[in-house]
């Protein structure tokens, strides 16, 4: 089962043939090298396993957060550094729905679709996002500076409907918030 | 902080809105890490097993099962020397729950306690609580303490001179609800796919690295240390007489409801009480229509269950389970074909792939429920999700996730069903249209 990332929302447009074609193709990788402080911080997260296998999602996160998404050329680097196959550590980064191996924009909007929020107005604030930004779940803003996502219960669903903005969490929204929520975010 | 609070809301008594958690000091001066000196210095690990298994503490992750046995069931050491280790399971992503988040944000030595006691409890090497990621707080807050915690010589090699060493690590996930099943959350630790595991061997016996593992839920850890400092007498005596399980229990309320929040109340609280007192009933001019006992993988209740006691027993003889008993309410405003195509999606997307019946059986469910909600259900359709409801029971698919999912579905069939039958009956009218025109 794809995953989130790779806007595969079952409520969202079906994915044409032609567009996962692309998306295999469209990432500019050759470049990615692996800096000496993120193959630091990986080798200090060794430490807290048994088995180095367990810091592939930590390794994942840490170029992710460096760069925003993890690039191709990442995942063969992130297999040396820990000792595990080039496929081990891709068929990890496409599991999980926080790892983004497409590039994604500068911030990325999580909205909860979950039932609480479902019954408190999230078709109603994801549509006023969708308005005020244009795009649609799993697709980024031209500019580069917004990508909207659907994502499980956020575990707040006192505070429906909820959505994440990088690492905030923001409860009780509403679609006139909305705009003035966003400009927060550059 | 009352005396009074910490007799009746142990687990949230040193929590107080909008406040930042205790630190060490404040904490300690507060009771805290009472409970592990008592164990470490006056308690063998087997004296606190059998404390939690006398309390009848039964898993706050959903399933109910008790924390003790489950203690019991991993090896001693003499049997199998070496490592083992100790999981928190706070990969709190059931939809319609939102506890544990409290607990770790709120008051985080409390859960740094819990877990090494248990950890003692299971002569665990290490310790992991594995957050999910979208827990930023919780993570910042958990971290915190731990460093308190080992420069307090809570933590690391020979805990207050017990000869007993325990690392405690924070890992966070990166999504998938898939992880909160235990096996699967292993493999997760593991740095693999989340895919469960087969069971038997159970996790205790081969669970981590091949390695005897107990996971537990963030909430029932978190009752461990008030068990050890009060006994197990006083921790059944908490439920005030309402149920046959002990503690308190953190029930919540979300949906269109007055005020939606979360309250330690005695473990048999009726919903009515949860509902109508504490969450103030539903929004002005909404009924309630139906409710989840506790996540979206739990049956429908109807507003005649209202007086039922939450608790495991009692929600599963009405035909639903306490889950993790944070109510969901639906207001009579909401189709029930939308509401549940709603959890359909949800469970659909979040199925790991592993095995066929989830992995088909879960999008073709969601995708009926689609077309029926656009009022384009086919005759047959009720009954083929019907058919879903047994293909994916308990027993076929490889793990519980499918069958959590068919329970809101089979329980919307058997209390809802002319909502979904009037999804048919208009394309039989369109059909009937064509065929005049």
């Amino acid at each position: 089962m794809s995953t989130a990332n790779s806007s595969s929302n079952p409520s969202a447009d079906v994915i044409k043939l032609a567009d996962l074609v692309a998306s295999a193709s469209l990432p500019p990788t050759d470049g990615y090298r692996m800096s000496d402080e993120e193959r630091h911080e990986i080798e200090e997260c060794l430490h807290h396993y048994d088995d180095n296998r367990a810091a592939s999602i930590d390794a994942l996160k840490i170029v992710q957060k460096k760069h925003g998404w993890v690039p191709d050329g990442a995942i063969a680097e992130i297999g040396k550094v820990i000792g595990i196959p080039a496929a081990d550590v891709e068929g990890v980064a496409t599991f999980y729905n926080l790892i983004f191996r497409r590039p994604v924009g500068r911030n990325v909007i999580k909205i909860c679709d979950s039932i609480s929020c479902y019954l408190t107005g999230y078709d109603e604030v994801r549509n006023a996002i969708s308005a005020h930004l244009r795009i649609n779940l799993g697709q980024t803003t031209p500019d580069n500076r917004y990508t909207l996502l659907p994502i499980c219960c956020l575990g707040a669903c006192d505070k429906g409907p909820v959505a994440m903005i990088n690492d905030d969490t923001h409860g009780n929204l509403s679609p006139d918030t909305i705009p003035a929520l966003l400009e927060q975010y550059k | 902080m009352t005396a009074d609070l910490s007799e009746t809301k142990p687990l949230t008594a040193r929590i107080v809105a909008g406040r930042a958690p205790l630190n060490l000091k404040e904490y300690e001066a507060a009771g805290g890490y009472r409970a592990v000196r008592k164990a470490l210095k006056e308690l063998t690990p087997a004296d606190v097993t059998k404390a939690v298994k006398d309390a009848n503490l039964r898993g706050r992750g959903g399933a109910g099962f008790p924390t003790g046995v489950k203690w019991g069931l991993v090896p001693s050491l003499e049997k199998a020397p070496g490592s083992r280790y100790l999981v928190c399971n706070a990969d709190e992503m059931e939809p319609g729950t939102f506890k544990d988040r409290l607990l770790m944000e709120s008051d985080p030595h409390q859960m740094v306690e819990s877990m090494i006691v248990a950890g003692y409890a299971i002569q665990a090497t290490r310790a992991y609580i594995f957050l999910r990621g979208e827990y930023i707080e919780a993570a910042k807050n958990l971290n915190a303490a731990i460093a308190e915690a080992n420069a307090a010589g809570y933590l690391g090699r020979d805990i207050l001179g017990s000869g007993w060493s325990m690392d405690l690590h924070v890992h966070t996930g990166a999504g998938r609800y898939i992880c909160g099943e235990e096996t699967a959350l292993i493999n997760s630790l593991e740095g693999r796919r989340a895919n469960p595991r087969a069971k038997p061997p159970f996790p205790a016996i081969a669970g981590l690295w091949g390695r005897p593992t107990v996971v537990n839920n963030v909430e029932s850890l978190c009752n461990v240390p008030h068990i050890v400092n009060n006994g197990s007498a006083w921790f059944l005596g908490l439920n005030q007489g309402k149920s046959k399980d002990g503690g308190t229990k953190l029930y919540g309320c979300s949906g269109r409801a007055k005020r939606t929040g979360i309250w330690e109340l005695p473990i048999g609280t009726t919903a009515r009480e949860i509902l109508e007192e504490h969450a103030g009933g539903m929004k002005d001019g909404l009924k309630l229509k139906a409710w989840l006992p506790g996540g979206a993988s739990t049956d429908f209740l109807m507003p005649e269950h209202l007086d039922l006691a939450m608790d495991f027993d009692t929600i599963a003889k009405a035909g639903s389970r306490m889950g993790t008993g944070l109510l969901t309410v639906v207001d009579d405003r909401q189709n029930m074909v939308s509401v549940v195509r709603n959890l359909e999606d949800f469970f659909a997307r979040e199925s790991c792939g592993w095995c066929t019946p989830c992995r088909d059986g879960l999008p073709w469910t969601y995708k009926t429920l689609v077309a029926m909600e656009k009022g384009e259900g086919r005759p047959g359709d009720i009954e083929q999700l019907e058919k879903m409801t047994r293909f994916l029971a308990p027993g076929r698919p490889f793990c519980a996730h499918a069958p959590g999912a068919m329970e809101p579905l089979q329980s919307a069939l058997k209390f809802f069903r002319g909502e979904f039958e009037a999804t048919i009956k208009k394309i039989d009218q369109t059909t009937a249209t064509h065929a005049a025109a």
